[in-house]
């Protein structure tokens, strides 16, 4: 089980939980195992091809999936997942 | 040759009674509004969308704005940016704000030939207090700031807006947390602790420091100013687009090229023509947008050159352009499409041009830009190529922070540096004899 860490905009739908536990050995199937656990984060997490929202950056240990294998990445037991705004400025 | 300064103004921050008084006027003020899907918000320390993650921005009532928005009254304000209170996302003029804006519009007659440009206007935004335009965007994040009573007002930075959030902190009496890639410009970084801000250096990129500051604003409740103010920071760019319209006339040039880093300013300089003309203030007239980004971190501009509005974040920066060294930038998308739809373009500059424009803009019109100054005038000089900006046109060109915040670019790629007969450099150290300047200066020898 990784850890996926929730910011404030998705923790209503967790019941307030800044981090939750969630099984799956890619990023894919990590993210699918929340939505399915809370339901009322897919609209905010997945776009309708089942992809990410293009507003939302992960990051698998502070490394942003995109330069891993974005959804494909390998996830441990020890890992863990940040769901962030894509929000950037100089 | 006389150089054509339009306008000439001493910026004060100190409100008057020609300023409209519009605390009481809560429909000016929409909320805020999803951009992506258009769900509205309350004003408050937001950025999200709650139900898409979509960025938030501020929504006015134009035509509340309209009943106060007058070139005549407009005329009649103190100089700053709050002479634009109404198209600001504020309720009134805060009691305390550093003199921002009211830079010069400056007609660049010896600049231009050289960039191949007919007509060139720089807009020269290294005046400001903190010496760049993030003093623009601070300044409406800083008020808002007080507004919601946050314990310290913060940002992740590329330098320029270290100095400014530091600058603005210091004014209206907040402490400042900065944080920095920990290999950013020396100079850069000293301005930020002159103001007594807390500096952090981050072992990484720009996009780890601003991936770490997503997460300490929420933990912290600290008042990061590009990250949980963005809303109400990113429409201080807007007073460019206001600035250039009334320098001009009160009407719009033909071209307008600025750097793009997150985009945000970009987008917003369109964002704030649109609304003057909506206004009635300008002509409603086409208007081609053209970024310039480094060419050593250049998602943007790939992605225009591509044909696409999807951008592939750039993991490792490497330029010399440490102001726009954003891999990953938040309105990216939204910068490619207004540069295609307008007709613009999205330019991107090595480093060895970028000191070129550097020294030839320093050197021809006497104003002296960082690096990302570098690159718009070298961008304007490729899309003057490119075709985007055509014979004649009338452009202007956004010179948005201080050349002395980035001392070594200037030198880069001119050689030594050092002053002989009829060259311009560093002369040697001389004795204090008239004799010894005048060998020196027929020789070359001290």
């Amino acid at each position: 089980m990784s850890t996926v860490r929730i910011p404030p905009t998705l923790r209503t739908a967790t019941g307030g939980a800044k981090a939750v536990t969630v099984p799956g050995g890619t990023v894919r199937e990590v993210v699918a195992g929340l939505v399915t656990a809370y339901p009322g984060l897919e609209s905010q997490l997945l776009a309708p091809d089942g992809d990410l929202n293009r507003f939302v950056n992960a990051f698998l240990n502070d490394t942003d999936i995109r330069h891993l294998e974005a959804l494909d990445t390998r996830v441990g037991e020890t890992d863990t997942l940040v769901l962030l705004p894509a929000m950037a400025g100089g | 040759m006389t150089t054509e300064i339009l306008p000439i103004q001493t910026p004060t921050s100190t409100p008057s009674a020609a300023m409209p008084a519009l605390a009481a006027d809560g429909a000016r003020i929409l909320g805020m509004r999803c951009r992506n899907c258009g769900l509205g918000a309350a004003i408050g320390l937001s950025y999200v969308c709650p139900a898409c993650f979509g960025p938030l921005e501020v929504a006015y009532d134009l035509d509340v704005v309209a009943r106060t928005f007058t070139t005549a009254a407009i005329a009649a304000r103190p100089t700053g940016i709050w002479r634009y209170v109404e198209l600001l996302p504020v309720d009134a003029p805060p009691a305390r704000s550093l003199p921002v804006g009211s830079t010069p519009l400056i007609a660049a007659d010896r600049l231009a030939p050289a960039l191949g440009l007919d007509r060139l206007w720089i807009k020269d935004d290294t005046r400001n207090p903190s010496l760049s335009f993030k003093d623009r965007a601070v300044a409406v994040a800083a008020a808002r700031a007080v507004d919601f009573g946050v314990p310290a007002l913060a940002c992740a930075s590329t330098g320029n807006l270290a100095g400014a959030t530091a600058a603005a902190a210091a004014a209206v009496g907040l402490p400042a947390y900065v944080f920095i890639p920990a290999d950013l410009e020396p100079a850069k970084v000293d301005h930020a602790l002159a103001y007594g801000a807390t500096v952090v250096p981050i072992e990484g990129t720009y996009d780890d420091v601003n991936r770490l500051c997503l997460e300490v604003a929420d933990e912290t409740g600290w008042g990061f100013v590009n990250i949980n103010l963005r809303p109400f920071y990113a429409e201080g760019s807007k007073t460019l687009a206001y600035e250039i319209a009334e320098s001009l006339g009160w009407r719009a040039p033909d071209a307008v090229v600025a750097p793009v880093a997150s985009g945000a300013m970009f987008t917003r300089l369109a964002r704030g023509f649109e609304e003057l003309a909506e206004l009635g203030l300008i002509e409603a007239r086409p208007i081609r947008f053209v970024g310039g980004q480094a060419a050593g971190c250049a998602p943007v501009a790939t992605a225009f050159e591509r044909g696409t509005d999807v951008i592939e974040p750039v993991r490792e920066p490497d330029t010399i352009v440490r102001s726009l060294a954003i891999g990953n930038p938040a309105d990216g998308r939204y910068a490619v499409e207004l540069a295609r739809g307008s007709g613009g373009s999205v330019e991107a500059i090595d480093d060895l041009t970028t000191a070129e424009a550097i020294r030839d803009v320093a050197r021809l019109e006497g104003i002296y830009p960082e690096t990302a100054g570098g690159v718009t005038l070298a961008a304007a000089a490729a899309a003057r190529r490119r075709g985007v900006i055509r014979a004649g046109d009338e452009v202007v060109a956004l010179l948005t922070g201080n050349g002395l915040k980035t001392p070594d670019a200037r030198t880069l790629g001119h050689g030594d540096g050092i002053a002989r007969p009829g060259e311009p450099g560093l002369a040697p150290s001389l004795r204090p004899s008239l004799s010894a300047f005048e060998r020196w200066l027929e020789t070359g020898v001290a």
